[in-house]
């Protein structure tokens, strides 16, 4: 007699540890929020309207590219949500609409979908759009001219622009803790060290980033810097006002960690992370802009590739 | 029973071999079926016309070479041949079905007793093939891979899995009388017998040295035992043998010992049998017995969507219907219901690097992955180490976009091993 109980088939192995793309996006999300709530509190109702607007206009682009290019709707994912968050995180709070639209425009559409889609992507999309915007709208960007208005029980200017102008004097007598504790110019979402740290720490502890890009990142910053600061104390700020001032901690633990462009291998990920963190030193010190981080992720992402050639001898491997 | 990441989940999976529980109660025989299957490699020539016939009276232990080469299969009852079919292997393979109408009372084959007086690895190779354990007794005599090390393992290559850990508990001086002939047949001096690390003590008086493998999933494989207990790297693509190490399970060896010393060809496979609720029991059933007889002995229910794995989670095969037999290697039966089974998808690959961080093999997964959805196998095996993998599932394990990297990897050594042997028939 035949037994008729319809089982089902699939492959080894039968066991998952659980892990899923829509967890992570969530996680990421959640470690963002308290330094882009930070940015809300500090900055009011418009900082809200640009998160609101970036996020929900990225989801919306890569709905509509999805739609249109016909490939499967992968909005509920949360990646797209991802991208826009990290985008919306580092703009000035008094961004115009078009302008947020445009950016998350060139991440999800430009920097993302046309080059595959999730995965796929070779630079981090947050990052290629503010770039871009930062070479479009250079006064839009420019957290001194966009936050003019605002009113501020602190220095309203800029940490990055005014040590750029000025030399380490001017920026001499901020507080560290103040600058670790939000208390300074900047992005929405990037001015709260303290929360961009809690976040970092949480997404490493829960394994949802590498701590080796981080560390190594940050230890690239305070290298870098040190030597500037050694070769001349006047003209170049310290490590620690490097570490807490502009994108640093925020692209140590948010930019640099994307999954898609960063490398996956023990060594690759501490030369990227280093080499990161020092060009991002550069920039600021000897550069053109006052806070190029993103130009530096993007040099790690562009070297990534080669950088992921240095991988361990695989088992049995001859030669 | 699936284990999960934890929520802080830092570093690599911790996944271990399962030990054989305390108290374990002894193995439940399952009763002979009235019908039983067997497994027969059909020959590579389509039109192979069978030597036997529906009908043929067939005794226990009886050899049964249905194409007339060097290979067969054991009967595993006295009965009739009741059906000749072609079955759907792994791959595509083709394979035939032989069932056996088994009558209740037992007539031992009396071909091999009468042979085994003057044992030989010969005689071993013309009978002992497709006893529980399946030893492979043909890398024992390959003159282009001379065997140095007989490796006995008692340690079971999937989690959850306890068959070959019972057999050395329980059959210790069975063991010890095949270490014993495989000795005397091969002329091998060096046993190696690979337990548990906390198991070392105890088994040194049967007959080989006592070496550790470590609890942690995937410690027990054997191309992980060669680099780590042994120290010896096989090259990728090549086995344990090309360095002169052959293993077998401690089943088979256990079984060779009784043959000799009975005169019989052993035909009752033990196995592991882990019902829905993780609980694991042993079972002993002859070789051809369906696993639904098998999982009924248990009172293990099989709902509609449930998946009944031959093996373990990691490495196992599901198979489709509950009259599947049980196969000389079948070491373990696991249900799982639907809800519990990982399910895969056809997501790109986000490049997280969890599976190269977690590959023992030191492969680069998340570039492979993407040479193998393409199809690129010759890219994927010149460039990305396909042949280096050792097949213990972490990859898919632990990946974010569930992608099936195991299948992959399988589907492409296999087409590789395909086109190569198109390419040598067509030169030749």
């Amino acid at each position: 007699m035949v037994d008729k109980t319809k089982l089902v088939v699939s492959f080894a192995p039968f066991w998952h540890n659980g892990n899923r793309v829509t967890d992570r996006s969530l996680q990421i999300i959640l470690a963002a929020l308290p330094a882009a709530l930070f940015g809300v509190y500090r900055f009011g109702f418009s900082a809200l309207s640009v998160l609101a607007l970036a996020v929900s206009s990225a989801v919306l682009w890569e709905l509509a590219f999805t739609r249109v290019a016909k490939r499967p709707v992968s909005v509920g994912d949360g990646t797209a949500a991802v991208i826009g968050l990290l985008f919306g995180m580092m703009l000035p709070a008094n961004l115009p609409w078009w302008a947020v639209i445009t950016g998350t425009f060139l991440a999800i559409v430009v920097a993302r979908q046309i080059y595959g889609g999730i995965g796929a992507n070779p630079f981090n999309p947050a990052a290629v759009a503010v770039a871009i915007l930062m070479l479009a709208w250079k006064n839009r960007m420019d957290f001194d001219t966009a936050l003019v208005n605002y009113v501020f029980d602190f220095s309203a200017a800029f940490p990055l622009a005014a040590a750029k102008a000025l030399g380490a004097n001017a920026v001499k007598d901020l507080s560290l803790a103040d600058l670790f504790w939000g208390r300074q110019a900047g992005g929405i979402g990037t001015i709260c060290g303290a929360g961009l740290l809690a976040g970092g720490v949480y997404l490493v502890l829960r394994g949802i980033i590498r701590w080796e890009i981080p560390v190594s990142f940050l230890l690239g910053v305070a290298a870098t810097a040190a030597i500037f600061h050694a070769a001349d104390p006047v003209r170049f700020a310290p490590p620690a006002f490097h570490i807490l001032t502009g994108f640093t901690l925020f692209g140590a633990f948010f930019l640099a960690t994307e999954d898609s462009s960063s490398p996956v291998n023990f060594i690759p990920m501490l030369i990227y992370g280093a080499v990161i963190g020092s060009i991002a030193v550069l920039i600021r010190n000897i550069g053109v802009f006052a806070e190029g981080l993103v130009f530096a992720v993007m040099v790690g992402n562009l070297i990534q590739p080669l950088l992921d050639k240095i991988r361990p001898k695989a088992l049995g491997k001859v030669a | 029973m699936m284990t999960k990441k934890p929520f802080w989940g830092f570093g690599n999976p911790h996944l271990e071999h399962t030990p054989l529980p305390a108290g374990l109660e002894r193995p439940e025989l399952v009763p002979l079926p009235q019908t039983m299957t067997l497994i027969h490699r059909r020959p590579a020539q389509d039109k192979a016309v069978p030597v036997l016939k529906l009908g043929d009276a067939v005794q226990t232990g009886q050899k049964l070479s249905l194409y007339g080469n060097a290979d067969y299969v054991t009967s595993p009852a006295t009965g009739k041949i009741a059906a000749l079919s072609t079955a759907p292997g792994s791959f595509g393979r083709s394979e035939t079905a032989v069932a056996i109408a088994a009558d209740p009372q037992d007539i031992f084959d009396g071909e091999f007793d009468s042979t085994c007086r003057t044992p030989s690895l010969e005689l071993a190779r013309m009978f002992l093939s497709s006893v529980p354990g399946q030893p492979d007794l043909g890398r024992l005599a390959d003159p282009e891979r001379p065997i140095k090390t007989i490796v006995v393992s008692c340690v079971d290559e999937d989690i959850l899995v306890v068959t070959r850990q019972y057999v050395l508990a329980a059959r210790l001086a069975d063991i010890q009388r095949g270490i014993q002939v495989l000795k005397q047949l091969t002329g091998i001096e060096d046993v190696v017998i690979l337990t548990r690390r906390e198991a070392l003590q105890g088994h040194g008086s049967i007959g080989g040295r006592v070496m550790g493998v470590d609890h942690r999933y995937p410690a027990a494989l054997p191309g992980l035992v060669m680099a780590r207990v042994f120290g010896q790297i096989v090259p990728a693509g090549r086995t344990s043998e090309d360095k002169g190490f052959c293993f077998l399970s401690a089943e088979a060896v256990a079984s060779i010992g009784t043959a000799f010393s009975t005169g019989r060809v052993p035909v009752v496979k033990t196995m592991t049998v882990v019902s829905k609720d993780g609980r694991i029991r042993l079972a002993e059933a002859r070789i051809g017995t369906p696993v639904g007889d098998v999982l009924k002995r248990f009172g293990v229910p099989v709902a509609e969507g449930d998946r009944i794995v031959i093996g373990g989670p990691m490495r196992g095969t599901a198979v489709f219907s509950l009259d599947h037999p049980v196969q000389p290697s079948t070491d373990a039966l696991l249900v799982l219901e639907s809800a519990a089974a990982a399910h895969a998808s056809d997501y790109p690959c986000i490049n997280c690097g969890e599976c190269v961080r977690v590959c023992p093999a030191r492969m680069q997964i998340n570039l492979l992955v993407r040479y193998l959805e393409g199809g690129k196998y010759e890219d994927a095996e010149e460039s990305y180490d396909l042949h280096s993998c050792v097949e213990c599932g972490l990859c898919s394990y632990v990946c974010v976009s569930k992608i099936p990297i195991l299948q992959y990897i399988m589907l492409a050594k296999h087409e590789l091993a395909r086109m190569r042997s198109t390419e040598t028939s067509n030169n030749g």
